[in-house]
């Protein structure tokens, strides 16, 4: 089992004839997910990559009956793009695009939301079930094992080191989720936590945050309450200085809010055991769970 | 990028926000004729950041000869960094109460809040902290926009908190602020800004809403739907909003997400998480870093040579470590970009690569026969780095 994604998952890519769209197509075609199509306006009733490519999500859908999105279309187009999957029916999306206009997510979050979507990103590496030989998203294929870690992460290298880390000693994952590094996203920590929580596959999660915002904060919360996985904490940014944008958009402390120290005090006080570095999330890990990793 | 008081006053006046009247000055003589034409002013230097009052940068003057001594002394002034090159001289209201009136965007709600306080004037974060029940707050539709009856309980709960107003008539508060909210709002939106804010709005003893000061900053990613505001804001903008640092100006320039720290140790990385915590390391083996660098998803050759370029502008870098992990960024376009820059650029520093993820073997190996011992772990990277940065005489 899995959260989110799992092999009877069928994907369509908005986006895919492009140089990183087909790129990465390709990528999750080697690592077994069921791409059914892609969809560039205009080059409809095309191929690409031996697949269908059509001119609206609508028309993918109806031909392929595709449940989720890939979103690898320019920043000016993305917001519309993760509304046209959404009005199209499909369950969750994905949006790879990174610097889309704060206003332009506002906008389609409200509208997502409002239809019951589940939209992860954007600004984001994406997600993947190795045991369901399922991704979405970027992640490099090689990172990939099956195991019983969840791991959910705002960025998307870390990710790759968190998982690459853990494999190496052992651990696979069950799903790992980036939800990304903007301050308008789709799920966020607690969303991701409360599936995991009910997930049979996962017996541990790894959050990995960073400055800014206040959603660990929040996760920090939900877990307080009671959480019934262990869950081993990381906040990347520790030594960043206040007021200055760390690349994310939303990697920044602003007044009071978002620094690192915030951070793993809230989680240290819901008694989540927070890592200094990616060596420690391991041996964290290791006090925790027995090896067992797939390929 | 953050728009000047004037700037984002000319924006409000487009949307029909009343402003005082008001000239820009660049010389005193300009501030005295301003002064003969609206007769007394304020005079208020023209730098993108807070706390101009207190830094002596608003000053009051009664007669065209107080003007000129006024802008005399601020012109030219240093305030919290930025060298004062205007002044704006505007004609001084009569004020009966001073409120705060913001559009923002609010991360927890993934929205745009409007905030509404009779506390207005003072630093709204002062404000938030110390009494935020005086902030009154409404999350519009972002495809309809705040509605009048929405404006209207906003503007109630903003009296309530302060135990109501007597400077003006109910009816005639909400009469002006409805049209008022609107207006911000969709200024907000149009500009693709994630801050439009009136500190204070002012009610003036004819019981009139104007803004007395204003505050616009637009959404870096959306810059590319706003070239004329850009092109007009120029060069001053970017020192603006890299705060003058002049490393971060060239790196804006050339189209680099760069943050200058002022250590030792240059960082090149993908991905900002990664960056970070590429910082968090080398600081956690006894090094200084000199700075963020984050090349970003995808990153080909020319990109790298270009960032490392950058990062050896900084004089006081005396090594770099370039941590690449490979998702969308593939691993041989990387070790290319470092070999090119290298040969081209003659760097004499010493230079540790890790790289891992994506073509990694592929890259690996272009490095290594190009005698660049590629690391495997991170840590290990950082260590080098910083053993070598000191020996060269660093501060590590």
């Amino acid at each position: 089992m899995s959260i989110l994604l799992n092999r009877d998952s069928t994907v369509l890519v908005q986006g895919m004839t492009g140089s990183e769209g087909t790129f990465h197509t390709q990528q999750m075609l080697e690592f077994g997910t069921k791409v059914v199509a892609g969809v560039s306006p205009g080059k409809g009733g095309t191929e690409h990559l031996g697949l269908p490519v059509y001119d609206t999500v609508a028309a993918a859908v109806t031909a392929t009956g595709a449940d989720v999105a890939a979103v690898f279309v320019p920043p000016p187009f993305a917001a519309d793009a993760i509304m046209e999957a959404s009005a199209a029916g499909v369950g969750l999306v994905v949006c790879i695009t990174e610097m889309i206009p704060v206003n332009d997510m506002v906008r389609a979050k409200a509208m997502i939301q409002k239809r019951g979507t589940l939209l992860v990103g954007p600004n984001c590496p994406g997600l993947m079930s190795p045991g369901e030989r399922a991704k979405v998203g970027i992640i490099p294929n090689q990172n990939g094992k099956e195991g019983a870690v969840g791991i959910v992460s705002r960025s998307g290298t870390l990710t790759y080191e968190i998982m690459q880390a853990l494999g190496r000693s052992g651990f696979g994952q069950s799903t790992a989720v980036g939800i990304g590094g903007d301050p308008v996203l789709g799920l966020s920590f607690s969303d991701v936590l409360e599936l995991f929580a009910t997930d049979g596959a996962t017996e541990l999660v790894v959050m990995a945050g960073e400055i800014g915002g206040a959603d660990e904060e929040r996760a920090a919360e939900l877990i307080g309450r009671g959480y019934p996985k262990p869950v081993v904490g990381f906040i990347s940014g520790r030594t960043a200085p206040p007021g200055k944008r760390m690349g994310h958009a939303g990697a920044i402390i602003s007044g009071n809010t978002g620094s690192a120290k915030s951070k793993v005090e809230a989680l240290e006080r819901a008694n989540v055991t927070v890592a200094d570095t990616i060596e420690q999330i391991v041996e964290v890990v290791q006090r925790q769970l027995r090896p067992r990793v797939g390929s | 990028m953050k728009l000047l008081e004037h700037q984002a006053k000319a924006q409000f006046r487009q949307v029909g926000i009343e402003c005082p009247m008001g000239r820009i000055a660049h010389t005193p003589e300009q501030a005295a004729q301003a002064a003969r034409e609206l007769g007394r002013v304020v005079v208020k230097a023209q730098v993108p950041i807070g706390g101009r009052g207190k830094a002596g940068g608003v000053k009051l003057a009664g007669s065209e000869e107080e003007a000129r001594r006024a802008a005399e002394q601020i012109l030219g002034m240093d305030i919290k960094g930025f060298t004062v090159p205007t002044v704006l001289c505007e004609e001084a209201l009569e004020i009966a109460r001073e409120l705060y009136l913001g559009v923002a965007l609010d991360r927890d709600r993934r929205s745009l809040v409007v905030m509404l306080s009779f506390a207005g004037g003072m630093e709204i974060e002062e404000v938030a902290e110390t009494s935020p029940e005086k902030i009154a707050k409404l999350w519009p539709d972002p495809f309809c926009g705040p509605q009048p009856y929405e404006i209207r309980q906003l503007a109630l709960d903003a009296l309530a908190a302060v135990g109501g107003d007597e400077t003006m008539p109910k009816s005639r508060l909400l009469v002006q602020l409805v049209p008022l909210v609107q207006s911000l709002y969709s200024l907000c939106q149009r500009l693709d800004a994630t801050l439009c804010e009136i500190n204070p709005l002012v009610i003036t003893a004819a019981q009139r809403l104007i803004a007395g000061d204003g505050k616009i900053e637009i959404d870096q990613n959306a810059e590319f739907r706003h070239h004329d505001l850009v092109k007009e804001l120029g060069d001053d903008q970017v020192a603006a909003d890299s705060g003058e640092d002049q490393l971060e100006v060239e790196a804006k320039r050339r189209g680099l997400t760069y943050v200058h720290l002022g250590g030792d140790v240059g960082v090149i990385g993908n991905g900002a998480g990664l960056v970070m915590n590429t910082l968090d390391l080398v600081k956690q083996h006894g090094g200084e870093p000199a700075n963020f660098l984050d090349i970003g998803g995808g990153a080909k050759a020319e990109v790298v040579r270009n960032a490392l370029e950058m990062v050896l502008l900084d004089p006081q870098v005396k090594g770099v470590f370039v941590n690449i992990f490979g998702g969308i960024t593939r691993g041989d376009e990387v070790a290319n970009g470092v070999i090119e820059a290298r040969d081209q650029l003659q760097i004499q520093v010493p230079l540790v690569v890790r790289m891992t993820g994506t073509r990694e073997e592929e890259g690996r190996k272009i490095l290594e026969e190009a005698g660049i011992v590629p690391a495997v772990s991170a840590p290990e990277a950082a260590q080098k780095i910083v053993d070598l940065v000191a020996a060269a005489g660093g501060r590590a």
